[in-house]
């Protein structure tokens, strides 16, 4: 197998008494997705808010194409090409659907630094934009408000956001919550197409998602990595189907 | 569509504004071109404060601070160029507009980096209060110094000089006023349309969001503070020259209160919302004035009506009675 | 010995300082609401405290007065406008404080007039006494010092050991969860906005009788107890009363200390200048150094 692309070694994360992370270890190699599971409260969300710099893990390491980046604050590991969405959507609202994804390319390079050009005249801003937002299924929502749009679209959005990082690794935080059936399927297809772009860290509740999208599997209990595999590894695996999917041994 | 409406509105108040001032000046009604002129300023001052507060979502209550380094920058320059005192570096002071005004900014610029840079390590209710205590140091730091007047302040004999114009006269004194004025505006208005003006909204709507798309949120901050201080800074070097006269007061709390109130009752975020509130807040002194000696209290209790019931500002008034209108028509 | 006295002014300001931060930080742990118009709360103290003495010739009464005043001025506004602010912005809280300012001020002048009051002190409390040492030291700058640390201790236990302590924890760490707890939050927010206020109007009380009584006076103290928030950790007792004694004993020393200093490497009339200068601002490069070193205050938990 290929050296990973995103490795995560004996991370440790506490509040107080509780220990959200416990002593995980990781990897995500080129192509796949991987997917993370577990039951709510597991610490999912708290290990992606550790990779992308949010929070800061008590102990462990985390390596980014071969590189520590523990010391890096999070735009910069954004810039770098770790594109994250967030468990609740999280977009900027007051912004359309086009400022939105004009902001994201103008973080990506770096060059948020400049005064006077309105950005809208910005060729460099809206072609790239333009291209992500088709690519996101959003032609046509250009001009309307972020706050208008409805759920799915709002997924939508922010996948487009992401690829204007132009990302190495996608980190998804239940992209599936709160969607219906219809919208959770076409969500399927777009993460399946998504791959080819950059391997996925994907959280996700969904077990028919995840069943139909992963390549692996890590299964986090309180904190703990529980099991590690293939998909087929962890259907078989009775310490996985007893404690978490909750069958009797 | 809403960008015109605003656009209209935005253009209509700084017409009004100089109309004002013109026709004032055409009726030889001195005092009100002087007063249209004051809202000038006072507005200039809201327009800086505004791009912190308004688009930064930086509530700072220490803008006093930049007023009155600004007042003070063009006082005590006059007041060198006046007895003939060499400042420092062999520098004799000026009386020159065109010095008095890269001096004011570039110093409030550097205070504001300062103050800023602390200030920025802390959020939400901490900053309004670091900022307010920082302004309130200077405050009493040029009540302390007795160089340049202390608690009594500084005064100044003559306008200071722009070439080619008659400072003195109060309608080429508006002029010069109105027109940086514009220009702030225009400046103001692209800042907020760029790519730093995009960043500065989202970090102010959203900063997790914002730092996941690789913008870092402390300098972008740090620099709109910085610009934002130094327009209300041009805005104090202009008041001093006003009055010519410039005392501790420009530095006190409850001119970071009067900025504020001219930025809220304008409306947040709005390009000249500032100068609808300044020039507002001037007409009820005013008219307030000559009814009651109270009229501070008349305010408050309009204000406090304003943030309790209006909370868009005058313009948000003003927009939600246009659309009301409009609705009405469309009903018919 | 001129040291042991300056210690005991820093102190006795100190503790009139917590008086006034203690109200200030207990509201915003409990509420989240910045409010400017403390100050006006503690003026509302001393004029009733001046009035009242003045008029029934009782500084007790007048102290009682200044206490009671204040509470009923702060449970008014809580419920007419305060109470309206909660779920606010901080930027609207801080317009419509401001502007109670406003109508606090005027309205106190215009009932008061711009003269300034003086209360006098009833023979039992004036005067100095003669402490272990022999320093001689007025002996209600003492006093004040007492009622600080009774007031200290007193907000201690009731935070710690009783039931409005209780809901008070619990609305500190979780506004929703009280309200499902079945408490009556309005209520419990009027108690503590009040009892805020009748802190200030203590404070103020007490001030007003070693310094003049006038409008306006409350501000320039709300700044320093902001200073003094920042510094303890907002939401925090105990960051209060550390951050209050930190303030009190730098400003108070450093008025004392600093020229002195300077002038040993100055003619006396500048270092005098320049001293009191820098002394003013010795309080600010406190803060700033704690944003530095700890920008979540001394004893705040959140950054
Ligand atoms: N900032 C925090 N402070 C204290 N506890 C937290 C914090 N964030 C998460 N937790 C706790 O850590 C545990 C893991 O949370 P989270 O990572 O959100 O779980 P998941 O995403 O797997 O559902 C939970 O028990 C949660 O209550
Ligand atoms: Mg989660």
């Amino acid at each position: 197998m290929s050296d990973p692309i995103l490795s995560i070694r004996g991370l440790k994360k506490s509040f107080g008494a509780l220990t959200a992370t416990d002593d995980v270890s990781l990897d995500l190699y080129p192509g796949e997705i991987h997917a993370l599971i577990g039951p709510n409260g597991a610490g999912k969300s708290t290990l992606i808010k550790q990779i992308v710099g949010e929070i800061r893990p008590d102990a462990g390491s985390i390596a980014f194409e071969g590189q520590v980046i523990d010391r890096l604050d999070g735009a910069a590991r954004a810039r770098r090409g770790l594109a994250r969405s967030f468990q609740v959507s999280s977009v900027i609202p007051d912004f359309t659907v086009q400022q939105n994804v004009m902001l994201a390319v103008a973080g990506a390079g770096g060059h948020v630094f400049r005064f006077l050009r309105p950005a809208l005249s910005d060729p460099g801003l809206t072609g790239p934009a333009q291209g992500y937002i088709a690519h996101a299924g959003l032609t046509g929502r250009e001009q309307s408000k972020a706050s208008a749009l409805s759920h799915g679209e709002r997924r939508k959005l922010e996948i487009a956001m992401a690829l204007a990082l132009r990302p190495k690794v996608f980190l998804l935080d239940e992209p599936m919550a709160g969607m219906g059936l219809e919208g959770a399927k076409q969500l399927t297809a777009i993460l399946s197409e998504l791959r080819r772009e950059a391997p996925i860290l994907l959280v996700e509740h969904d077990m028919d998602a995840v069943f139909a999208l992963a390549d692996r599997i890590t299964v986090l209990v309180y904190g703990r990595v529980i099991a590690t595999g293939t998909v087929s590894e962890i259907r078989a695996n009775p310490l996985v189907r007893q404690s978490y999917l909750g069958e009797e041994a | 569509m809403t960008m015109n409406r605003e656009f209209i509105i935005n253009i209509m108040i700084f017409g009004l504004l100089i109309a004002v001032g013109i026709g004032a000046h055409l009726a030889g009604q001195g005092f009100t071109v002087t007063l249209a002129t004051k809202v000038a300023i006072l507005g200039l001052a809201g327009v800086g404060l505004n791009l912190a507060l308004g688009y930064g979502g930086l509530v700072s209550f220490g803008h006093a601070a930049f007023f009155g380094i600004g007042g003070y920058a063009a006082g005590v320059l006059a007041s060198h160029a006046a007895n003939g005192d060499p400042l420092m570096f062999g520098f004799g002071g000026s009386n020159q507009m065109l010095v008095i005004w890269p001096v004011a900014m570039l110093a409030a610029g550097f205070a504001a980096l300062m103050i800023g840079a602390l200030s920025l390590r802390t959020s939400g209710v901490y900053f309004i209060m670091v900022t307010l205590a920082f302004a309130q140091m200077i405050y009493y730091f040029a009540i302390s110094w007795p160089r340049y007047g202390g608690e009594d302040g500084l005064s100044f004999y003559v306008r200071n000089a722009f070439p080619g114009m008659n400072t003195l006269k109060p309608i080429e004194y508006f002029t010069i006023c109105a027109s940086l004025l514009g220009l702030a505006l225009v400046f103001s208005g692209l800042v907020t349309q760029s790519r730093f003006g995009l960043a500065l909204q989202s970090i102010r709507q959203n900063p997790q969001r914002a730092t996941a798309v690789g913008i870092r949120a402390t300098p972008v901050r740090l620099t709109t503070f910085v610009i934002s201080a130094m327009i209300t800074a041009l805005a104090g070097a202009l008041y001093a020259d006003l009055n010519r006269f410039v005392s501790p007061s420009m530095f006190s709390w409850h001119m970071s209160g009067e900025i504020m109130v001219f930025v809220i009752l304008g409306g947040v975020g709005r390009l000249c919302g500032p100068i609808a509130g300044a020039a507002m807040f001037i007409l009820l002194e005013h008219l307030l004035g000559k009814v009651s000696d109270h009229w501070q209290a008349l305010l408050g209790l309009m204000l406090l009506g304003i943030v309790l019931f209006a909370p868009g500002g005058l313009i948000g008034l003003i927009t939600k009675g246009l659309d009301a209108l409009r609705k009405e028509k469309a009903d018919v | 010995m001129l040291l042991a006295e300056q210690l005991l002014n820093g102190l006795q300001y100190g503790m009139m300082l917590f008086l006034m931060a203690a109200g200030l930080t207990l509201v915003f742990g409990v509420m989240g609401l910045i409010n400017l118009a403390h100050g006006a709360l503690y003026m509302v103290g001393a004029f009733a405290c001046a009035v009242v003495a003045a008029s029934t010739g009782s500084f007790w009464l007048g102290l009682v007065a200044s206490l009671a005043v204040a509470a009923a001025a702060g449970a008014l506004v809580e419920m007419l406008v305060i109470r309206r602010l909660y779920n606010r912005d901080h930027l609207d809280q801080v317009l419509a404080t401001f502007a109670l300012i406003l109508v606090f001020s005027e309205g106190t002048r215009w009932l008061f007039g711009d003269f300034p009051l003086y209360l006098k002190l009833p023979p039992a409390l004036s005067g100095a006494i003669t402490l272990p040492g022999g320093l001689q030291y007025p002996f209600f700058r003492l006093v004040i010092i007492l009622v600080g640390a009774v007031v200290a201790l007193g907000l201690w236990l009731l935070i710690s050991r009783t039931r409005l302590g209780i809901r008070i924890r619990a609305g500190e760490a979780d506004r929703e969860m009280i309200g499902a707890l079945g408490v009556d939050i309005a209520k419990l927010y009027t108690i503590v906005f009040a009892l805020g206020a009748a802190l200030a109007g203590l404070a103020g009380g007490l001030v007003g009788s070693i310094q003049s009584v006038q409008v306006g006076m409350g501000e320039p103290v709300l700044i320093l107890a902001f200073v003094v928030i920042v510094i303890g950790g907002i939401g925090s007792i105990k960051g209060a009363l550390v951050g209050a004694l930190l303030v009190g004993m730098t400003d108070t020393l450093g008025k004392a200390v600093i020229p002195g200093l300077f002038a040993r490497v100055m003619d006396t009339a500048s270092a005098n200048t320049t001293g009191s200068a820098v002394a003013s601002m010795l309080i600010y490069i406190l803060m700033a150094v704690v944003l530095l070193v700890r920008p979540q205050g001394l004893f705040g938990a959140r950054v």
